[in-house]
């Protein structure tokens, strides 16, 4: 992550991580999640579903923070996320 | 006004038939209304616009008539009796809608205080003739119910009875008076509240998650549930099976559309109010008048006439004019020499009696243009024509 | 599973989180890929959740249109109207059970055109209910007719040449009616959209909320206006943020900027509320309060 300067408790403090979940045989290809991540979670799978489309794969699971944007913009219901619960325990 | 207590007017009044209908309507238990002004049904709404902040009802008056009738769709699957009251003009905005009441089988009541047409025609003077529009105007293929006063207190009656009918069988029914009842002054008998005959509406009663807005009972109609209820339903105007889904294709139309109409033309010998009087029950009649609404009691004079001359002349009036009481007209027929129907159009009844008659007897009309009633000569020229 | 692991499901079975707000066994909707209807109806029920009011309170009343489609799939009291008349039906659900929040989720041309003038009068009502219009500047089901808020010079099948008429400026026109919750957000800001759906179905009294939404097969495709995405970066490069805006300065020109924002909030008795008031004064202890619908027995 860059910043300008480091927060003083950037040690202490984490950003939650997520699990994005894809209901490949759903999504219609229009590619509104792979390109508002602010993290760049997704790319385009070279993959196509049962209707010709190409879903999002998850290319950097690493990077999700649990925005939840992919889930607001996606017209489908086909991608969500999910909070890494052990993850978030583990930081406490 | 006298308030009486509580909504039912009880006891016995001098009103005009605009009055009465709304009357009948309180009495019925119609709690909203949503309508437009236009001569000469606007009394109705006054009255109802006084009265209902007076026992619990809601009163709007919407922006148009379009406006009106869907406010009325709204209103009943919300849980409410609700109704609107128009004329000609209003009428034909109102058939879009009318079709999707139709379509969603939504139980409320129309009045149409008929008027000279077509288009602005007579906005003060009496007409019969949208009566074939309270059939077909609507576009596709559907059944509904209409009827027909020929008096205040019938104006009062008959809107029970409208609301009545409605509730059983799921469907808008057009309450076709004219300006002549609905203007004319008379004698209303209202009972009191316990001795009126008001039906419910026909509630879901079975398990919450077993529900299927259009799943029928054996009479062909489904019952129903109101918003709010947590039933979470789907109602759409687009042909739909029994979830209330859209589904477009043939089949569904063909089980979609059947049920509308059967529910109607399988129930008809229970729908129909037909008023015989004594002469036609008594047996074969030289001529036999049919006749509805204000034509009925004009024709009165006429038969009266006949009678002095000798003849034998009966008058059948109709109280539901759709679904047209085809095999009774068909059977009565075969009784008498001549049917002579006077009515306030042109010719619109009349073809639907010609073609249950066929050639058991013979037939003859007797038209007005509108803006007045028949003549009385007129009608007994046309008996004394018919009986030779 | 480890944290991070990709789930594909290959079926057409899931748990999205918003599944129960929706009619499964409608689903896949019959919108285009990349439409922004289902941002749109993704948008609403989470401005329901986050409202927390009670499911059964809310009814759904949708028109005509590609917009209109929207009742079908949203599992509430829902009802799929005729053309334009969705907002007096709403009127009647209203007034016929007044604990009701209805929401009318319909497009430009349904609320504004053919149905523009329950609108206006709905909004001079001040009729408690939410509205939720979707423009995407044409008639998209039908092909692509212009509408009445096309953008002058825009192709559409009836106005081949372009379109040369003046479009009207909603939130305007809704302001100057009378509504007391007026805001715009385009598809892409889903954020603030959910918050606008919220509030404006917390607001009591009129709230519309116009959505400005790509519709790639039509609108875009006949202006070359590129995919839905396209339409969205477009939203995301000339969207100008400024609430509480002058309404009058909102209006949208031809692929130029648009200006978004809750432009309207205030408070005015509603239709209710004014009608329960002034009768309750004027009939004082004769007034008799509508008591609600019938109940099933």
């Amino acid at each position: 992550m860059k910043y300008w300067r480091k927060p003083l408790d950037a040690e202490q403090k984490k950003a939650p991580h997520g699990n994005v979940h894809v209901i490949f045989e759903r999504c219609k290809g229009c590619g509104f999640c792979v390109a508002y991540c602010p993290r760049q979670v997704l790319e385009v799978s070279s993959e196509f579903n049962r209707k010709g489309y190409h879903p999002p794969v998850v290319a950097h699971p690493e990077r999700c923070v649990n925005c939840r944007l992919c889930e607001a913009l996606c017209p489908e219901f086909a991608i969500w996320n999910t909070l890494d619960e052990e993850e978030a325990k583990a930081v406490r | 006004m006298n308030p009486g207590k509580g909504p039912v007017l009880t006891g016995a009044h001098y009103l005009d038939g605009d009055h009465a209908c709304a009357e009948g309507a309180i009495a019925a238990g119609c709690r909203f209304f949503a309508g437009y002004p236009i001569t000469p049904s606007t009394e109705v709404a006054e009255r109802i616009a006084e009265r209902f902040p007076l026992i619990g009802g809601t009163f709007v008056q919407m922006e148009d008539e379009l406006g009106s009738i869907a406010a009325v769709l709204g209103a009943a699957w919300a849980g409410a009796k609700s109704m609107t009251v128009t004329s000609g003009p209003g009428f034909s905005l109102m058939q879009e809608n009318i079709g999707l009441g139709l379509m969603t089988e939504t139980p409320c009541v129309v009045v149409n205080v008929q008027r000279g047409g077509p288009s602005t025609g007579l906005p003060t003077l009496t007409g019969q003739q949208d009566m074939m529009q309270a059939r077909w105007g609507s576009h596709g293929d559907y059944e509904i119910i209409a009827l027909s006063p020929a008096s205040p207190q019938e104006a009062f009656d008959l809107t029970i009875t409208c609301f009545n009918l409605s509730e059983k069988y799921r469907v808008p029914v057009m309450f076709m008076m004219d300006e002549c009842v609905g203007h004319m002054t008379e004698k209303v008998v209202v009972p009191p509240a316990d001795r009126l005959d008001v039906w419910p509406r026909r509630w879901y009663k079975g398990p919450r998650d077993k529900y299927l807005p259009y799943a029928p009972d054996p009479d062909g109609v489904p019952p129903m549930v109101r918003a709010g209820d947590d039933y979470r339903f789907h109602i759409t105007g687009l042909t739909h099976d029994q979830r209330g889904y859209p589904i477009i294709n043939a089949e569904c139309q063909n089980l979609c559309v059947s049920r509308l109409v059967s529910k109607i033309r399988n129930n008809a010998d229970a729908i129909m109010l037909i008023d015989e009087d004594d002469t036609v029950k008594s047996g074969r009649t030289d001529v036999t008048v049919v006749a509805y609404g204000i034509s009925a009691r004009v024709a009165t004079k006429a038969i009266a006439d006949a009678r002095a001359r000798g003849l034998k002349v009966g008058m059948v009036r109709l109280i539901t004019v759709w679904p047209f009481p085809e095999r009774r007209i068909r059977e009565l027929a075969k009784a008498t020499r001549c049917m002579v129907m006077p009515e306030i159009n042109c010719g619109q009844m009349y073809r639907e009696m010609q073609r249950a008659v066929g050639d058991r007897c013979k037939t003859a009309l007797v038209p007005h243009c509108g803006g007045w009633v028949h003549d009385p000569d007129d009608i007994l020229a046309a008996i004394m024509e018919g009986a030779k | 599973m480890s944290p991070g692991e990709l789930i594909i499901e290959r079926g057409t079975a899931g748990n999205h989180p918003m599944e129960d707000f929706l009619r499964m066994d409608r689903m896949p909707h019959i919108w285009c890929p990349t439409c922004g209807l289902g941002t749109v109806l993704t948008a609403f029920i989470a401005g329901v959740k986050e409202s927390a009011m009670a499911r059964e309170d809310i009814a759904v009343v949708s028109g005509i249109g590609c917009t209109g489609r929207a009742a079908g799939y949203l599992k509430f009291d829902s009802f799929h109207t005729t053309h334009g008349r969705a907002l007096p039906y709403a009127t009647g659900l209203k007034l016929g059970n007044p604990k009701l929040k209805v929401a009318v989720i319909s497009g430009d041309g349904d609320i504004v055109a053919i149905g523009g003038n329950h609108l206006i009068h709905a909004a001079r009502r001040n009729m408690d209910m939410t509205i939720i219009c979707v423009n995407n500047f044409n008639y998209a089901m039908t092909g692509g007719q212009f509408a009445p808020t096309t953008p002058e010079g825009a192709i559409m099948t009836t106005a081949p040449y372009g379109s040369f008429e003046h479009p009207l400026n909603i939130p305007f026109l809704v302001d100057s009616c009378g509504a007391t919750y007026v805001a715009r957000w385009t598809a892409l800001h889903v954020r603030q959209l959910t918050i606008a759906i919220k509030e404006a179905l917390l607001h009591k009294g009129f709230s519309f909320i116009e959505v400005i939404s790509p519709c790639p097969t039509v609108y875009g495709r006949r202006n070359r206006l590129g995919t839905g995405l396209d339409l969205m970066k477009f939203y995301k490069d000339h969207s100008i943020t400024r609430n509480f805006c002058n309404t009058r300065e909102v209006d949208i020109k031809f692929q130029q900027d648009i200006i978004v924002g809750k432009f309207v909030e205030r408070p005015r008795p509603t239709y209710l509320d004014a009608m329960n008031e002034h009768l309750a004064k004027a009939l004082k202890d004769k007034f008799v309060p509508y008591a609600g619908p019938m109940k099933p027995e």
